[in-house]
């Protein structure tokens, strides 16, 4: 197991996709110490920036994660494409955590910035505190969103969460942003509170699940019906009812989003359509 | 400065040296009989096979077009980033790269002239900046001609040399080098919505056809003799059933070649050889295509090979590019530029396993490995449409090994390997022939006197390549091969030394190549004139020619013609 201290307040930003159980494994910690990164426009060694503690474990499973203790959030891409293992951070982390992952396990105790899980494969992000915009969005301009994996949040998350999404699942316990799952094609995202606007613009499948209050549903999107309660994930249903909303139409899409009919009383104007 | 490259493996096919071992001397950028042994700097090429350097005819690498194409695609850039050296400048993108690291990427593969075909004369100045920042390369633009409103005005009349006089005003004003004609007509109608189907459907407003436009600007050509021919992009590209669109086109100037010299280029010649309905029933029609021009001297084509990758589609042709959006429901750009051409931008990924594109991969390789004369039939990618130009290593491979190409077979579409013609085909090409569809048969398309060879003369452009055609059967070794042309040995431009082992050395300009086209009688500025451009430009006449101050290294190209 190692444990990485940051030595002192990062101020410029830190690319460290070094920082990933599938890098470390097998490696001293003089080694580890040695993993190029990059602070700003110059390139350093890890153990400069970071004071590097190995614990002997004889558990293979420990012995693979990564533990970092103190304030990352200027560290990016902390965990990108790592296929196993497990990255816990307590304190706040940097852009681009867990890009293009493909297995394992991170998990926040505190705030994540933006793109987290973006384009991720598989695996599992945790995050304890909020997440920024672009929550498994994919990077701008790509069209090849998030393909796999299980991405919970338990505070609140910025604008187009899931946005482009393909598979996989993403829970927010808090509110989202705008924008929620833009663009997505297949997938699910739970939202337990409020969503903002837009949500599910220019979808084409998958479901979105609101819990909590949603200003408006964008015009093309068709009521369908009122569902008594909504399958999450596989043994996790949710408690309803909700109004079944079907679209995004522009797209031809065949999207579900569904929102709590309780939370959202001017939404009973739908109804009529019934 | 002086360089002697000693006991390379040559292949100067327009000289007729087929890998003989002999000693190339060069002295101030020009290649010559001999140098002081004592003082020239030696380079030991033995074991490597030294060619001229490598001339692409056609490639999109500079212009609006292709702006506005990084523009689109921040992803593209994202993959794929070169960071700044002491020698070179950083840049980014994998299909569409930024200006200077398309220089460095070309050099690297021992490329040394590059020919960015499609220039919106209304943009000529941004080309000419952009071509200005690709450094280590020649290069030269097509401007668009085929759809221009005085082009289809004169035609339309029947006034050949005055349309004649019109071309070479306009090839001196855009700096351009050869008439480009894409989609003729089919651009005009798409300012309206519409396309053109077939080379004897009508263009609205202009009651004129295709083919009267691509049977006229190739009278111009030769009236204005210019050293490439026409260079035309056809009806019709991108759709099942098109290659008999592609064998008409050909056909319809059939009449008007001259001494067994060629009166028309098909460029990307891939995209216009489907045979079919509809994509379901898609096959190739390399077959045909290649039996026409076994049997005709009159066509040069090039391949426009796909690439199973992630690409950027760019052409002028709006239409296509309409449809190919509609197709694959990406991202799209769509422009008409305003009295001359369109011009159209969608992000496209090839896939193995799908039959469409495992199909067009396999028309390509058809194409090149049908048609027997090696003179005839050009290697690009139409850079980026059919795949980035870095891919070029890997199709040399395929051309030179039958085992290359049967390991892609294996990994395609089923129904499409089951359709394609490539596992009939035995024939694998030697470096000869390599040297002649990559560089030789390019130069003398162009009509480019002092590139595309070793003579006494020539340009000191020389490519070396870290390959032993005695030891390296490239047949078996096709890795070998490719690696090898991927990371040129040297690469030498204007007698200087470039690239050593796939590493830039130093940053040199290329020149930007232009005709002058003097003829008799030149085009009046009149009133008249200025009036239309008023009337039909946003720009006005006086704003739009581009002045020779606007080139960094202008290398004016004089053509008496005849009008």
């Amino acid at each position: 197991m190692i444990n990485l201290y940051p030595v002192k307040e990062i101020r410029f930003p830190i690319i460290a996709e070094c920082i990933n159980p599938d890098i470390f494994q097998g490696k001293t910690s003089q080694e580890i110490e040695g993993l190029k990164i990059w602070e700003g426009n110059k390139q350093k060694k890890l153990g400069e920036l970071f004071k590097v503690e190995e614990i002997k474990t004889e558990n293979p499973q420990e012995r693979e994660a990564i533990t970092i203790k103190g304030d990352v959030s200027k560290v990016r891409r902390i965990g990108a494409g790592m296929k196993s293992g497990e990255i816990t951070i307590y304190g706040d982390a940097g852009m681009h955590l867990g890009e293009e992952m493909k297995g394992g396990r991170i998990a926040v105790h505190g705030n994540v910035g933006g793109w987290a899980g973006s384009m991720m494969k598989g695996g599992t992000i945790e995050v304890h505190g909020n997440a920024g915009d672009y929550l498994g969005a994919p990077y701008r301009g790509s069209s090849e969103g998030m393909r796999g994996g299980k991405i919970i949040v338990y505070g609140n998350v910025g604008n187009e969460a899931g946005a482009r999404m393909r598979k996989g699942i993403i829970k927010i316990y808090g509110c989202a942003g705008q924008f929620v799952g833009f663009r997505m094609r297949d997938g699910t995202i739970y939202v337990e509170k409020d969503a903002e606007a837009r949500a599910g613009a220019c979808m084409t499948g998958g479901k979105i699940v609101v819990g909590g209050f949603l200003e408006s549903v964008l015009p093309t999107f068709t009521i369908d019906s009122i569902k008594e309660k909504v399958k999450v994930e596989e043994g996790e249903t949710v408690g309803g009812p909700f109004y079944l909303f079907l679209g995004d139409l522009v797209e031809h899409g065949e999207g579900k989003l569904y929102v709590s009919k309780q939370k959202n009383p001017h939404l009973s104007q739908y109804e009529r359509f019934l | 400065m002086e360089l002697l490259i000693k006991n390379g493996f040559v292949y100067d096919p327009i000289n007729g040296v087929n890998g003989e071992k002999m000693d190339i001397a060069v002295r101030d950028g020009k290649i010559v009989e001999k140098v002081n042994e004592r003082k020239a700097r030696k380079i030991d090429a033995s074991g490597m096979v030294v060619m001229p350097g490598g001339v692409d005819i056609h490639c999109h690498i500079a212009g609006s077009e292709v702006n506005t194409g990084r523009l689109l695609r921040p992803e593209d850039h994202f993959r794929d980033f070169e960071r700044k050296t002491s020698r070179t400048r950083s840049g980014v993108g994998y299909s569409i790269p930024s200006t200077f690291t398309t220089g460095y990427r070309y050099a690297r593969m021992g490329y040394t002239t590059t020919m960015n075909p499609s220039m919106p004369p209304l943009e000529a100045k941004h080309t000419h900046e952009e071509l200005s920042d690709t450094p280590m390369v020649d290069k030269a633009s097509y401007p668009l001609l085929g759809d221009w409103w005085f082009v289809l005005e004169y035609l339309k009349e029947g006034k050949i040399e005055e349309c004649a006089r019109y071309v070479a005003w306009m090839m001196s004003s855009t700096k351009g080098y050869a008439i480009k004609i894409v989609n003729p007509g089919g651009l005009e109608a798409w300012g309206f919505g519409r396309n053109v189907s077939s080379l004897d459907d009508q263009v609205p407003y202009f009651c004129i056809t295709p083919r009267e436009i691509v049977r006229g600007l190739c009278k111009v050509n030769r009236l204005l003799n210019l050293p490439h021919t026409i260079h035309v992009h056809t009806n019709n590209l991108g759709k099942p059933g098109n290659y008999q669109t592609a064998l008409e086109t050909m056909k319809c100037v059939e009449d008007l070649a001259q001494e067994n010299r060629p009166a028309i280029h098909i460029t990307h010649c891939q995209f216009c050889a489907f045979k079919g309905d509809d994509w379901r029933t898609l096959e190739s029609g390399a077959g045909e295509i290649a039996n026409y021009v076994n049997n005709h001297s009159h066509v040069t084509l090039d391949m426009g090979q796909v690439i199973f990758t992630d690409t950027t589609t760019m052409t002028a042709d709006g239409p296509f590019q309409y449809t190919l959006y509609e197709l694959s429901g990406n991202k799209w750009v769509n422009h008409d530029v305003e009295t001359e051409t369109s011009a159209g931008i969608v992000p496209f990924r090839y896939r193995r396993k799908s039959y469409v594109h495992a199909i067009q991969w396999s028309i390509g390789l058809e194409l090149a490995l049908l048609i027997k004369d090696s003179w005839k039939v050009f290697m690009t990618t139409d850079h980026p449409n059919g795949g980035p130009f870095t891919s070029y290593p890997r199709i040399i491979a395929w051309f030179m090994s039958r085992k290359a190409r049967e390991a892609t077979l294996k990994r395609i579409n089923p129904r499409a390997r089951s359709r394609s013609l490539l596992p009939s085909i035995d024939r694998e090409l030697g470096f000869y022939e390599i040297a002649i569809m990559t560089r030789a048969g390019q130069a003398k398309a162009l009509g480019l006197k002092s590139k595309g060879h070793l003579g006494i003369g020539a340009d000191a452009d020389i490519a070396m390549y870290n390959v032993n055609p005695e030891k390296t059967d490239p047949s078996r070794k096709y890795k070998a091969v490719r690696r090898a042309f991927k990371r040129a040995a040297y690469t030498i431009k204007g007698g200087k030394i470039v690239v050593k082992n796939g590493e830039v050395l130093r940053h040199v300009e290329g020149a930007t190549m232009w005709l002058d086209v003097q003829a008799s009688e030149s085009v009046k500025i009149t009133d008249e004139m200025k009036r239309r451009f008023r009337e039909y430009w946003t720009v006005e006449y006086e704003n739009y020619p581009v002045t020779e101050n606007y080139l960094e290294v202008s290398h004016p190209i004089t053509v008496k013609s005849s009008v």
